[in-house]
């Protein structure tokens, strides 16, 4: 490659200072070397600030500090399936005790507390300090800047979802239960994460991108999703324990994590977790499964639009 | 081919017109531009980096379309923003080396040009460590490093001493100047500092409202005044007099011993020093006035005393 040309063909003729004095190193000034190599295009750059955000999910490539808030909700989030594992694997049980589909409204709160304190960390630090003009004036456009955000925190969550339900899965296949079934359950499993990841996302995203500041951008997807979350299943429970188990159905929808439990259950025929989404058959799943549609097209279109506002002076 | 050049440029806000009719050309080298906060330097750059499409008009940068080829101006363009724009939990050489890839560079170019860019804007052992504890100076280094490290073939730089120290400015101005002269990268870099510009500038635009100005080398803008500044180390008044009684158009100073001569002739430079000689005082300097940028922008009554 050209920048590896000695420093008497360097491309520059300027810049070369005289070299520091003759005393055991010798520093050269090979003055300011050009680039003719490629420029790749948006599809790089998308990928590499896709890369960048998964990283900074994970803390990587940042201090310290900043790895104690992910992992140790990771490791938390990694502990029900290893000890259900175990579990399986000791008592010789003939299923999980846990369904692949059933874990994540399981460890909704932990997981609402990833996702809440990991997408203000996407979006609000560019905001807030100003970022935002180094990449405007790149070779990319706004929307490229909002995808990779989304895709790279969406990616993030569905990595920490998809562990734990690999560790379930090999702790099924350790404890000798039925290999097909399992790989079904698990292929299931993933395919909830993957949509879970998709919605939690763009709630996420759309709440951090509107509070520039990272500990309202906290505070306030807390509040939606453990909050409206848990009001929602509330709700949603004595409504059907009641009597008005269609309307107490579609009202699970306000906790995503049981929307995606409904989705699941009017995709695979699974359990539902809490039970309420049961009586909604085939119209609440092509419901349940717009919503999702609704809510991560949704949050993506307020987050462009959120973006055309950022000027870059 | 001029670095910048444009067309009947103008961008309206509903009824703000932040750019009129503004038709100029920038060449390459070092160019300053003028405007008061609200004069449209930043709509101007938001047009030359295809954010913001002109009203009407075209501007076309390094030969390139504002309203079409923004993406291939932005990828020979680097921008350095006038407000803060660093991240503080991330270190300078992590933050550049991601700056270059979101510019297209490929991450082992990314990294050797980081290294490179870093150690041009002077950023050493201190580009390890977190952006937070850095000083002024130092952000504005890493500020300019972002628009340096995929080799643009032009920078605009917004206010780049704004908040520096003294020294901090001449570091800054100097690096600029070696952008241009030794790196080969023109430059367009805004300042309110007359002063500032006039040390690096070979191309001065002004704008005001909207409306352009002036356009001028600097060169012109500071060649010679027709005048010579005559400091003298005593009885100063009375030398004037003596200048005045023999035809010479004297213009007294604040200070009494030094007073400007306006050259009609050569004769006069030697009138000076016979009037010295005979009055027997020390004659401290006799210097070509030069024009100075500040008076394009002060009125004539004002202009005369520059």
């Amino acid at each position: 490659m050209a920048d590896h040309t000695p420093p008497l063909t360097s491309a520059t003729a300027g810049g070369a200072e005289p070299a520091a004095p003759q005393s055991q190193s010798v520093i050269h000034d090979i003055g300011f070397r050009h680039y003719d190599g490629p420029r790749l295009g948006r599809g790089w750059i998308v990928r590499s600030l896709l890369v960048e955000t998964f990283r900074g999910v994970f803390g990587f490539g940042r201090p310290a500090k900043a790895k104690i808030m992910p992992w140790v909700l990771v490791g938390i989030l990694m502990a029900p399936p290893l000890i259900f594992a175990l579990i399986a694997v000791l008592l010789g049980l003939d299923e999980l005790p846990t369904s692949y589909t059933e874990y994540l409204p399981t460890m909704g709160f932990v997981v609402s507390l990833f996702v809440a304190s990991r997408a203000p960390y996407c979006v609000s630090r560019d905001l807030r300090h100003g970022v935002m003009p180094l990449y405007l004036s790149r070779p990319i456009r706004r929307n490229d800047y909002v995808l990779a955000k989304f895709a790279g925190l969406a990616l993030g969550v569905f990595t920490v979802l998809a562990a734990a339900q690999t560790l379930l899965f090999v702790g099924a296949l350790l404890a000798k239960l039925s290999v097909g079934a399992q790989i079904a359950g698990y292929a299931q499993g993933l395919i909830a994460s993957a949509v879970l990841s998709l919605v939690l996302s763009a709630i996420g995203l759309v709440l951090a991108a509107f509070t520039p500041r990272r500990g309202m951008g906290v505070a306030a997807i807390i509040t939606v999703l453990v909050v409206l979350g848990g009001i929602g299943s509330v709700v949603s429970t004595l409504l059907t324990q009641n009597g008005s188990a269609t309307l107490g159905g579609y009202l699970a929808a306000i906790d995503p994590f049981l929307l995606v439990d409904g989705i699941a259950m009017s995709w695979f025929g699974v359990d539902s977790a809490i039970g309420v989404e049961a009586g909604l058959g085939a119209l609440g799943g092509v419901i349940f499964t717009a919503a999702a549609a609704a809510i991560v097209g949704g949050g993506i279109a307020l987050l462009m639009r959120r973006y055309t506002k950022v000027g870059i002076a | 081919m001029p670095a910048i050049a444009t067309q009947g440029l103008t961008r309206s806000f509903g009824p703000v017109t932040a750019l009129s009719q503004l038709t100029v050309e920038m060449p390459t080298g070092v160019v300053g531009l003028v405007g008061a906060n609200g004069a449209g330097k930043s709509t101007f750059i938001k047009i030359l980096l295809g954010l913001l499409p002109p009203t009407s008009g075209t501007a076309t940068v390094l030969g390139m379309d504002c309203l079409t080829d923004g993406l291939a101006i932005r990828e020979v363009v680097g921008y350095m923003p006038e407000s803060e724009c660093l991240p503080p939990d991330v270190s300078a050489t992590e933050f550049i080396v991601h700056m270059a890839r979101m510019s297209g560079l490929p991450t082992d170019v990314a990294r050797e040009r980081t290294a490179d860019t870093l150690r041009h804007v002077g950023l050493y052992e201190e580009r390890y460590r977190p952006i937070g504890g850095y000083s002024t100076g130092m952000r504005q280094r890493v500020k300019l490093a972002q628009a340096l490290v995929h080799d643009p073939q032009l920078v605009l730089l917004d206010e780049p001493t704004n908040g520096l120290d003294p020294a901090g400015r001449d570091d800054m101005l100097e690096l600029i100047r070696r952008i241009s002269a030794d790196f080969g990268i023109s430059v367009v870099v805004t300042s309110h500092l007359l002063g500032e510009l006039e040390r690096i500038a070979d191309h001065i635009v002004s704008i005001e409202a909207g409306v352009l100005q002036h356009s001028t080398s600097t060169a012109a803008a500071t060649e010679y005044s027709g005048v010579v500044l005559v400091e003298v180390t005593d009885r100063g008044p009375e030398v004037a007099e003596r200048l005045r009684a023999i035809g010479a158009a004297v213009t007294p100073s604040a200070q009494a011993n030094s007073f400007a001569v306006a050259i009609r002739d050569e004769q006069v430079l030697d009138d000076v020093r016979s009037v010295v000689v005979d009055l027997g005082v020390g004659l401290i300097r006799m210097q070509r006035g030069r024009h100075h940028l500040t008076e394009m922008f002060s009125t004539p009554q004002e202009a005369r005393h520059g």
